[in-house]
């Protein structure tokens, strides 16, 4: 699997780390493709799964929370949300993402432990092409939010699509680094998968996607709300409300203060710290993945 | 002649029992990290083989004697304790064959994705990919579903992707038992020929008859010690002995 001239000798199960995924995009390619083709296989609905799931939560957060619980903006409840269905939309559709990416990442090492045990080849695909099959799963769905967008008379500018694609970079990077973590550490302890399934449970509530970012500055004061702005989901999220919702209102919601000039070059670094993290970690377990799993 | 694979005194441990939970670990600490958490043996203990490219060469050895720890090594799946581990040019296993196979693609889908997973390029893939399916004798069953596929077809076919490979060590382990007599004949001319075309051949397997006709040179290991390195005929009749 090695690159070079057949003139020197190398070390061989010496990966270059994410850097060798460029020189085997082929094999990454047909291993997304793999999962695509596996994951609806005996299924009358197939991709149709990718629609039918988002579409059946979001029914149901709509139902409870936007009108049970008074989040939606009505005449007899003016301090809610206008529009709170794209508003809740197109958070749900970044978290199912985030969810679906470091979940299977999470699993990805372990589950192709028969071809890591006896051939070698950069390890690093394997929660990369996860992510990358999240990513083809996630289209079906901003496909519907883009749509219901539309309906709910959608007007974006430039600046505000730059907003959703540095949204979904963010939320990307922080699961392909939470991925390559977890995924390494799985093989050592399968604790690392059931632990990643109760941080998704808390990454849903601990970002605004079912309520408005302003109820927690109310609760929290300036300084916790700091912490929780710093968390590279909340940013991605409200940089999709920033997107998708936004230009759907009247504008007279305020964003979170310092969202563009702070928060956003912030999130990016955590996810990037996040990114490097998750590969050294990757580096310093794989060497012993063969003879664990 | 230069050396296609430099094996200079590498050892390697293992872990027998090993815990898989963080609460065994944490009582473990916890009662002063008394016992140990696991047993270890030696699979491997400063070895030592070097291979000139071009040779063909056979591990010998009981089961448990450290052969196929040691071809994972050459191959990179497994990283020595200490000691090297040096190759020249692509190295390819023919180890289990259709560990990459999937079992609910088409052949055709295998043959790719097994390609790939063997460090083929997409165009040498598609470049070889008639010569592999005529190889494997699968004819119109490429398109169909492997899962659906007898055993001997399935292995004919995940044979047939690892010899078109063509890099320039083959490790092969004890893949030669492939399918029914004539294509077992065939692998093993396919094997004679990929020797003379100077490809160099790390071998282990328990049919010391079949080894003696591939190898010349034979490497007995036993408890993951080199105990014998010379012309095949003698290894073999040693092992016997």
């Amino acid at each position: 699997m090695s690159a070079s001239s057949p003139a020197e000798l190398t070390s061989p199960g010496h990966g270059g780390g994410l850097r060798d995924i460029r020189q085997s995009r082929f094999l990454l390619k047909l291993l997304v493709r793999k999962e695509l083709k596996v994951r609806y296989r005996g299924s009358v609905l197939g991709l149709l799964w990718s629609y039918v799931k988002p579409g059946v939560q979001f029914i149901v957060f709509y139902i409870a929370l936007g009108v049970f619980l008074g989040l939606e903006r009505s005449p007899r409840n003016p301090e809610g949300l206008p529009n709170y269905a794209v508003y809740l939309f197109s958070g749900i559709v970044l978290i199912n993402f985030f969810s679906e990416a470091l979940g299977n990442a999470s699993r990805s090492i372990v589950n192709n432990g028969n071809l890591i045990k006896k051939i070698y080849l950069p390890r690093e695909l394997f929660p990369v092409a996860s992510v990358w099959v999240s990513a083809v799963h996630f289209f079906p769905q901003l496909v519907v939010l883009v749509a219901g967008c539309l309906l709910a008379g959608w007007h974006p500018n430039v600046f505000q699509l730059l907003a959703a694609v540095a949204g979904f970079a963010i939320v990307g990077l922080l699961a392909t680094g939470l991925g390559l973590l977890f995924g390494s550490a799985n093989v050592y302890f399968r604790d690392s998968e059931n632990l990643v399934d109760m941080l998704l449970m808390v990454a849903t509530w601990a970002s605004p996607v079912m309520y408005a970012w302003s109820m927690v500055e109310e609760k929290l004061g300036a300084a916790w709300f700091a912490v929780y702005q710093a968390n590279p989901i909340t940013i991605g999220v409200e940089l999709f409300h920033y997107a998708f919702w936004f230009p759907t209102t009247d504008g007279t919601t305020a964003m979170p203060p310092n969202l563009f000039t702070l928060w956003t070059p912030l999130g990016l670094v955590i996810a990037l710290a996040v990114v490097i993290l998750g590969q050294y970690t990757f580096r310093r377990l794989e060497g012993r993945f063969a003879q664990e799993l | 002649m230069v050396n296609a694979i430099e094996v200079s005194d590498i050892s390697k441990q293992f872990v027998l029992r090993h815990t898989r939970s963080i609460k065994e670990a944490v009582v473990w600490l916890a009662k002063g990290r008394k016992g140990d958490l696991s047993e270890k043996f030696h699979a491997l203990k400063n070895v030592s083989v070097e291979v000139r490219t071009g040779e063909t060469v056979a591990l010998l050895g009981l089961n448990g004697s450290g052969k196929s720890t040691l071809l994972k090594h050459i191959s990179g799946v497994m990283l020595p304790d200490s000691g090297t581990v040096r190759t020249r040019g692509r190295v390819a296993g023919l180890i289990e064959v259709g560990a990459g196979f999937h079992p609910d693609l088409s052949g055709r889908d295998n043959v790719f994705l097994n390609g790939a997973i063997l460090g083929m390029t997409e165009q040498q893939v598609k470049d070889r990919f008639d010569e592999i399916v005529e190889f494997s004798e699968i004819g119109q069953f490429i398109d169909t579903e492997v899962k659906f596929y007898s055993s001997g077809m399935y292995l004919r076919l995940a044979f047939s992707v690892a010899v078109h490979t063509d890099p320039e060590v083959f490790l092969i382990d004890e893949i030669l038992a492939v399918g029914d007599e004539p294509f077992q004949r065939k692998c093993i001319d396919k094997i004679q020929e990929l020797a003379r075309d100077g490809k160099t051949l790390v071998v282990v397997s328990h049919d010391l008859d079949l080894v003696s006709r591939i190898c010349d040179r034979g490497i007995l290991l036993e408890h993951g010690n080199v105990t014998f390195d010379g012309p095949i005929h003698e290894a073999v009749s040693i092992l016997r002995a």
